[in-house]
């Protein structure tokens, strides 16, 4: 089973990321169990979401502790609080990336890449909204599960142009971590 | 057909499924998806129901009340404070043996104010009347749906069901679900047919004033009928695994229970969990076992009794407390071997009260105590 944890900012889609990731996993042939921690939050909170995938059913129902990849979608989060606690050796982290926050030093024993999802978004989007980018980029990265049903999962979830243009955002996260980070 | 969907959604799939006719309910977190959902499903004609929106629960509790009692089929859902706000329409639905079924997307109850799952606001109704049904997963919550609506529906029952599933742990949780389809549902869930109804042409009264002379007597009827509904729900679930081609467990599940000599006993999603702990230690070669309690009322005392009278110690996990006593579903288990000659250790523990993550490590650390001397309430993961 592998573990995700997803840090965003309450607002910032991670739940719907979340569920986006589940349902690629899914659509792939494995079980997933998607969740956020719900907070009374207000915008721009910090918060998490989980996710877990495995071969088999999964039971389990805690929240993550030990993610085996992380997930940030929003890097000033990386300022005064460790989003890296817990994660285990071998372990990947997407973060989406900009100029404007230090990347992380490196770590021993696992894998930071920066992704500048947001950039990618706004050129394909018109908004700087790197979600479907940074899953494009994890699927790239981790191989839990092919870009087409990264694709499908966000075809069934949006609709008409947001759908198409989501998709191609993917596609751009994929290629920029084949291209760039590996 | 197997879908990957929110607990809530799934839930709203298969009231549209069995065809709920009057739908109330009063938006509260961590249910509204499900009415949201089921809102849309009315607006867009997916679903032939009448969706009255209204002020408050006790209102949403009295219009699905009103709407049953003319024979159509009708669901609810809330959580905390608003099934607080039911309660005494609550007790005259139940007196007034109407098939409502409600989902009750378990929450604490304030104060301090607190949002987050655990099981106080469901047990606390336990008393009124109400089958009450408690899912570990989105599969089961859906499929108790099922089992309630048709249970709700016999005529030798008569009686609302309340289907408990955690809040957010399972209400915002994405999974897979095998939803059934409409063929199948139509075979196991016929059209409702009221015994008695208000219909103008026919006109009667309900909910009569009954003195001494016969109010007691209404009680023991529903405790009958409770107590039969044991014996009535094992055939209707073999009828669900003919139509469905999937078993539903609907009083108790028994994991690892056949030479288990200590056995966790608990209800909803921390079920799962335990699971995960029971494997664990059963690797290790110790004899631990689960038993997983889906129906809290009626309870099925003899059946908890055979399922654990070879434990020699058990604990019992809640997510709820009657303050100032213990757990209530210990007080039960306890009563199931009362009288009885084997007298196992029976512990009580309460843990992920408003929404404290019930983690492996809590799971351990009740195991870890069940072999000390017995206790009628610890607290687990507690930061004192």
């Amino acid at each position: 089973m592998k573990e995700i944890r997803i840090h965003a900012r309450a607002g910032q889609g991670a739940i719907t990321t979340a569920a986006l990731l589940g349902t690629a996993a899914f659509r792939g042939g494995k079980f997933a169990l998607a969740f956020p921690h719900f907070g009374a939050e207000r915008m721009g909170a910090p918060m998490n979401a989980f996710v877990r995938l495995s071969d088999r059913v999964i039971r389990l129902r805690s929240q993550v502790y030990e993610p085996d990849y992380l997930i940030v979608l929003d890097p000033s989060l990386m300022r005064g609080f460790d989003v890296f606690e817990g994660f285990q050796p071998g372990g990947v982290a997407i973060i989406n990336h900009h100029e404007k926050v230090q990347c992380p030093k490196p770590i021993q024993n696992v894998k930071v890449f920066t992704v500048p999802g947001n950039d990618i978004a706004t050129e394909v989007l018109g908004r700087p909204i790197g979600n479907t980018t940074i899953l494009g980029a994890f699927a790239a990265a981790t191989n839990e599960f092919g870009l087409e049903s990264l694709q499908q999962a966000i075809l069934e979830r949006f609709s008409g142009e947001v759908a198409k243009k989501n998709a191609e955002a993917a596609r751009r996260g994929y290629e920029y971590l084949m291209q760039y980070c590996k | 057909m197997r879908r990957y969907l929110e607990g809530s959604h799934a839930v709203a799939e298969i009231v549209r499924l069995c065809k709920a006719q009057v739908i109330s309910a009063y938006p509260i977190t961590p249910q509204t998806h499900i009415v949201e959902s089921l809102a849309q499903m009315v607006a867009d004609g997916e679903l032939n129901a009448e969706f009255i929106n209204v002020e408050s629960e006790h209102s949403a509790a009295s219009v699905v009340q009103g709407a049953s009692a003319t024979g159509v089929r009708t669901y609810t859902a809330t959580t905390s404070q608003g099934l607080l706000y039911m309660i005494e329409v609550l007790y005259s639905i139940a007196g007034l043996r109407l098939p409502v079924v409600l989902t009750c997307a378990n929450r604490a109850v304030s104060s301090p104010i607190n949002i987050w799952n655990d099981h106080q606001d469901s047990v606390t109704v336990r008393d009124a009347g109400w089958l009450q049904f408690y899912a570990e997963n989105n599969q089961e919550a859906c499929d108790l749906h099922l089992m309630a609506y048709r249970l709700a529906e016999d005529h030798n029952i008569m009686l609302p069901v309340m289907v408990c599933m955690d809040g957010y742990i399972l209400t915002h949780a994405y999974e897979v679900v095998d939803l059934p389809e409409q063929s199948q549902v139509d075979k196991f869930l016929p059209d409702f047919k009221p015994i008695h109804c208000l219909n103008p042409d026919e006109p009667v009264s309900m909910g009569v004033l009954m003195g001494p002379e016969s109010y007691i007597e209404t009680r023991y009827a529903i405790h009958q009928t409770m107590m039969d509904a044991l014996n009535v729900i094992p055939g209707i679930a073999d009828e669900f695994e003919q139509v469905f081609g999937r078993k539903v467990h609907c009083l108790i599940e028994k994991y690892r229970l056949e030479d288990a000599t200590q056995v966790f006993v608990a209800m909803g999603s921390m079920v799962g969990t335990v699971k995960e702990i029971v494997d664990g230690l059963r690797e290790d070669g110790q004899k631990v076992g689960l038993l997983k309690v889906i129906a809290h009322r009626p309870f099925p005392k003899r059946i908890v009794y055979e399922a654990l009278k070879n434990a020699r110690e058990i604990a019992v996990l809640e997510k709820a407390i009657s303050l100032g006593e213990e757990g209530p579903l210990l007080s039960d288990v306890k009563s199931a071997f009362c009288g009885q000659g084997n007298q196992p250790k029976i512990s009580g523990f309460v843990l992920g009260l408003g929404g404290r993550d019930i983690t492996k490590k809590s799971i351990l650390e009740v195991h870890d105590a069940l072999s000390g001397s017995q206790v009628d309430v610890k607290f687990i993961d507690l930061k004192i």
